[in-house]
């Protein structure tokens, strides 16, 4: 079968980020950008179902700026097999990204999806919810265990008191949480080759798509900065602070 | 304004989230009914019926939404969702799994994480793992929303709402539920306790976790731990709080041999008095700690507990 899996250009995870001095986002100009970790994982696992024969071909696709394109290589580099742009500058909300990936299931006819469980820059968790919603297919979010097993996919999940197997009738949409596998990193003959794999670019136009929302975003500030503390020099000082200071024992 | 709220059940009964997404959907105001779904949840809709401000609760008892699985959750949703102007769920791993489902059904957005309430139709949510506050304005006619429950304070309970039945029974041909392995606990539930001790790498490995146990029982305390410390192996990761794990508010936050990454303050900066014990005094988590403590967890632990 195919395996469709959806990557997403986001800030690199360890850099500290700023606000813009106008509040009205996060500042993005000359920061290190890189493919979501959560989007690497969902890489990774469908390359690992090609390598057991359970994949016939991993297409790798993305929305956003022309510079998303260098994620793409890198998903290719990882051991995708194609890969589709969806080319836009807008702000692409959950909700268009889903049914732009909804247009390219329905062409594509994968017989599963892989997507992360959140980007990390806008934090929603949303996306891969809302493509199974819109495309009709079964869901398992926050997967730590992927196993196909004929037209079913058990998938173990993630739940907030400790994990929870479900059956999904194939296809199905599937997100990863960070314990599904570890991801390898590209070597440079991988990388070298994934630039002659086939890149096919889009826009949102292509598709009927409408990409702005109806949520604006009226303001972004940094959160309230925490008071310096003090360093105490003994258990007793602490337990004395807290007490006596913090009133937190 | 009319609101639905979906309760989060915690092995059959009401969980305590549901007073705090009650509260953020009394800060938005209007009325306020509760979903109950599960299988034989009658229990957890008496729960949900004493919560203060809540209108009526509506109880949806039917195998089929056993386990609360997304397809027939989202389903029954859509079902119910046109009588009301916002829908709330906490952000759980069931408010983060079904939600997103009636919104893109609705084609609506939705906006996840809630801390915050400015209007009926504006709010603020965290990005980029709470390193920026984002007020978020929506235009569409359905509001559907996920509540960062830490961010409200939980309703009383000495309401009286009424009770009643939904009949709305839907199919679900596409999922089904397999097995489910529950951590067992006796300690408070780690997104409401009021004091959290949290192990990092530094604690070595899975046995020295038991140096926690003596200060958590004594301080009644939950334990949590960060992402260094699930990855290799120590604890489970329902323990791990973080940017992708459990997002913690308490009293009291006491981080042992944790570093403090960017995701694991994430998950624990909203604390009202945060402790760091750690052997490196260079640590980013002393930036952010009120209270410090150099030198090494392994003489730092049994003295603290034998002192408290």
């Amino acid at each position: 079968m195919k395996v469709l899996v959806a990557v997403k250009r986001v800030i690199d995870y360890n850099v500290k980020i700023r606000v813009k001095a106008d509040h009205s986002d996060v500042d993005l100009t000359n920061v290190k950008m890189a493919m979501n970790p959560f989007c690497e994982i969902a890489v990774e696992e469908a390359v690992r179902l090609k390598e057991k024969g359970i994949a016939t071909e991993v297409v790798a696709v993305s929305v956003g700026p022309k510079a998303a394109q260098e994620q793409l290589r890198t998903a290719l580099a990882l051991g995708t097999d194609r890969a589709i742009h969806i080319e836009t500058d807008e702000r692409a909300e959950s909700l268009a990204v889903a049914k732009l990936l909804a247009k390219v299931v329905d062409e594509e006819q994968p017989g599963l999806v892989i997507l992360g469980k959140q980007a990390i820059d806008t934090d929603n968790n949303q996306t891969g919810q809302m493509l199974a919603a819109l495309t009709g297919l079964p869901q398992g979010t926050f997967a730590s265990e992927v196993a196909v097993d004929g037209d079913k996919v058990n998938v173990t999940r993630e739940i907030d008191g400790g994990l929870q197997t479900i059956a999904l009738t194939l296809p199905a949409i599937v997100t990863t949480d960070l314990r599904l596998n570890e991801p390898r990193y590209a070597k440079l003959p991988d990388i070298m080759k994934a630039k002659k794999k086939p890149l096919d670019v889009k826009t949102p136009a292509d598709y009927g798509v409408e990409v702005a929302s109806k949520v604006t975003l009226p303001k972004v500030e940094s959160p309230a900065e925490r008071k310096g503390g003090i360093k105490v020099a003994s258990v007793d000082e602490l337990i004395d602070k807290l007490k006596n200071e913090a009133k937190a024992l | 304004m009319s609101i639905l709220v979906l309760a989060d059940l915690h092995e059959g009964q009401l969980a305590g989230t549901t007073a705090h997404v009650v509260a953020a959907a009394q800060a938005i105001g209007g009325d306020i009914d509760v979903l109950v779904a599960g299988e034989e949840v009658q229990a957890a809709a008496e729960s949900a019926a004493k919560l203060d401000a809540v209108s009526k609760v509506r109880v949806a008892d039917n195998a089929v939404y056993a386990h609360q699985l997304a397809e027939p959750m989202g389903a029954l949703l859509v079902e119910l969702a046109g009588d009301y102007t916002h829908v709330l769920a906490s952000a759980s791993t069931t408010g983060k799994n079904v939600l997103p489902r009636l919104a893109a059904l609705k084609d609506v957005s939705q906006l996840s994480d809630v801390l915050g309430v400015e209007s009926a139709d504006t709010f603020l949510r965290p990005i980029y793992a709470g390193n920026a506050i984002a007020t978020v304005k929506s235009d569409d006619a359905l509001k559907v929303i996920t509540i960062r429950t830490t961010g409200f304070d939980a309703v009383g309970a000495s309401g009286s709402a009424p009770i009643e039945a939904v009949d709305t029974v839907v199919e679900n041909t596409q999922s089904s539920f397999v097995k489910e392995e529950l951590a067992k606990s006796d300690r408070p539930e780690l997104g409401g306790a009021k004091v959290v001790i949290s192990g990092g790498r530094g604690m070595g490995n899975g046995e020295n976790f038991k140096l926690l146990d003596g200060i958590a029982d004594k301080l009644g305390a939950a334990i949590g731990a960060s992402r260094a410390a699930v990855d290799a192996g120590f604890v489970p990761n329902d323990m791990q709080v973080g940017q992708t794990g459990k997002i913690v508010a308490p009293d009291l936050y006491i981080a042992v041999g944790i570093s403090g990454a960017i995701q694991h303050l994430a998950g624990m900066k909203d604390s009202k008095v945060i402790v760091a014990i750690n052997k490196d005094d260079e640590a980013p988590i002393f930036q952010i700690a009120d209270y410090g403590l150099v030198g090494d967890l392994f003489e730092i632990l049994p003295e603290l507990e034998s002192k408290l």
